[in-house]
């Protein structure tokens, strides 16, 4: 590569957009200078450097860094992760758990127990992708392999999303320009018809649909989990996603974990909800802060997934007559 | 013994990353302690002697807190190194965005906070940019998108750089910042070391006692601010 302080201004700033962007945080007006990068610094008034916060030499040094990382981000494919591996480490009491727990990419597990048993430490352990170096001792392969660590750390290609409880949006945009947002940062080719999709599959999810212009700040429970998981599945990198809680908020929990392993993704989720809990190949018992058990989903627990979610039905859509504020006098046909 | 400098705006969650990383250490056996700087007052010292930390405070009273750090790190390190520490961090705001404590060959840490807002990255100065690692905390109550766009903001305002995201109160991701500090160079002494970018020269008449507003009475280093509807007319 020729040294970019020999380049025009302007030819470097038409090959690469985000050094414009660069000056432009910094306050600089390189708009159309013709001179070489390396003059254009050089004859920078004292007082400007002083005022970016950065010597001359810093910002050669940063605008070279900054080439290299947005084509580092563009030529680095998505994670294609093909198995996890959870291996055991120790309870609470220092106990030792004996699991090892292979997930298949498309393959959903359930993690339950109850509140403060440390389904939120596993989830933990997940996301950093621990190695034995976290107080449970637990590790995780990925592909049988310890995961790279240039893998582990990198933060914006992380391998693990996660949806969590008690999340807040901060940002005051509409739902489409949220969603555009984050297409843009993921470099995809097409942002808006990206967008576009997000948005209409969220409201797949949703039984209150909401517009594309509406702040995400008005979204209800509901909405956002649905918007947070179709975003998830359709536009985030991670092959892993860890969700913690999908409450029962008018979301059709069924087609959202569809949605989610359609996309080969390896979805770990902590509940108490029957139809996610059955719905999983397996569930992990937490107790006492250790993996207790791992249960297989067995033929009879999937024939009463069934009937629990003709229940499930039932339920929504008296709930559906009530928001048209309609009565609920036929009497109710409870057997199956 | 490895010198942490910890930066960042008020409330972003130094200390809460500091304990967790030092409650880490602690369990490996490793002897650790802080220097902590402050503007007018601060209770982190208690925060940190109740998790068994061995702490140092420092108020600038009325001189800028960054100036007055770099005036005093050294005698900070010196300290550290009596009591025998393995890993010193010292805790310094940047209150103004602009001056930063990173000293050249000196593991920098800068903490951001993602609720802060997606495009803050752009905004710190060389507190985020000439660091060496940077910490995103709160990310715990932001969405898992806005997590992802804050991320990619921090890549693109400090290339190249570490960064991870630590839950300040969980201590979610402690574990990977730890692993960047085993990097961190040994520092012995800090005579001659260099800031990685000088200070804001503080002279301006308000610095020296002035309290009057208006021009007659701004004297030395004054910069004023340009308004667009008096350029248009000239
Ligand atoms: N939710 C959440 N709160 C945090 C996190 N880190 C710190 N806090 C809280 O933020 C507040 C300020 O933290 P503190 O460590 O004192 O910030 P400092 O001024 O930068 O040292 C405290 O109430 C912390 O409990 C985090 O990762 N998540
Ligand atoms: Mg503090």
């Amino acid at each position: 590569m020729s040294n970019i302080a020999d380049l025009p201004l302007d030819v470097l700033q038409d090959a690469h957009p985000c050094v414009g962007e660069f000056f432009s945080t910094l306050g600089l007006d390189a708009a159309d200078s013709r001179l070489a990068l390396g003059e254009w610094l050089a004859q920078l008034a004292d007082e400007d450097i002083l005022d970016v916060g950065m010597e001359r030499d810093q910002m050669l040094a940063h605008i070279q860094r900054l080439i290299n990382e947005v084509a580092d981000m563009n030529q680095t494919a998505d994670g294609v992760v093909r198995s996890l591996t959870l291996i055991g480490g120790r309870d609470k009491a220092g106990t030792p758990e004996t699991a090892r727990l292979v997930v298949r990419a498309g393959e959903v597990v359930c993690i339950v127990g109850p509140t403060g048993s440390g389904k939120s430490r596993l989830l933990a352990d997940i996301e950093c992708l621990a190695q034995g170096d976290t107080p449970t001792g637990r590790r995780i392969l990925i592909d049988g392999q310890p995961p790279d660590p240039e893998r582990r750390y990198a933060l914006d290609r992380k391998l693990v999303a996660q949806l969590s409880q008690n999340m807040n949006f901060v940002v005051d945009l509409t739902v489409r320009e949220f969603i555009a947002m984050h297409a843009r940062c993921r470099l995809v080719a097409d942002p808006d018809a990206v967008t576009d999709q997000v948005i209409a599959c969220a409201n797949e999810l949703t039984g209150e649909k909401f517009a594309p212009e509406v702040s995400v700040t008005q979204l209800s429970g509901g909405q956002t989990r649905a918007l947070m998981i179709a975003d998830v599945a359709l536009l985030s990198a991670a092959p892993i996603v860890l969700i913690d809680e999908i409450e029962n908020a008018g979301v059709d929990r069924r087609r959202a974990l569809e949605l989610l392993v359609t996309g080969s993704k390896i979805v770990f989720i902590s509940t108490h909800d029957p139809l996610l809990a059955l719905r999983g190949a397996q569930r992990i018992v937490i107790r006492n802060g250790g993996i207790a058990d791992i249960l297989a989903t067995s033929a009879q627990e999937r024939r009463n997934l069934n009937r629990l979610e003709s229940l499930d039905a039932l339920l929504l859509e008296i709930r559906e007559r009530l928001r048209r504020g309609l009565r609920i006098e036929e009497e109710l046909q409870w057997s199956l | 013994m490895q010198l942490i400098t910890v930066a960042g705006s008020p409330s972003v969650g130094k200390t809460s990353v500091i304990l967790r990383a030092c409650e880490w250490l602690q369990r490996e056996g490793l002897r650790v302690g802080v220097a902590k700087f402050d503007a007018l007052s601060t209770s982190d010292d208690q925060l940190y002697a109740q998790k068994g930390v061995p702490v140092t405070v420092g108020l600038a009273g009325a001189l800028c807190p960054d100036h007055y750090f770099v005036s005093n790190v050294e005698d900070c390190q010196a300290w550290g190194q009596r009591q025998g520490f393995d890993v010193l961090f010292t805790e310094s705001a940047g209150l103004c965005n602009r001056c930063s404590p990173h000293v050249a060959g000196v593991f920098a840490i800068c903490v951001v906070d993602a609720l802060a807002g997606v495009h803050t990255p752009k905004k710190i100065g060389p507190m985020l940019r000439l660091a060496d690692l940077v910490v995103i905390t709160k990310g715990d109550i932001v969405s898992q998108v806005e997590r992802e766009v804050f991320a990619y903001h921090v890549r693109l305002a400090n290339p190249g750089a570490r960064a991870l995201f630590c839950n300040g109160i969980t201590g979610q991701g402690v574990s990977d910042l730890v692993a960047q500090l085993r990097q961190a160079p040994a520092t012995t002494a800090l005579e001659g070391h260099r800031l990685r970018f000088p200070m804001p020269a503080a002279v301006c008449p308000y610095c020296v006692g002035e309290t009057a507003i208006g021009v007659t009475h701004q004297r030395g280093n004054v910069k004023k601010m340009h308004f667009v509807d008096q350029e248009q007319g000239s």
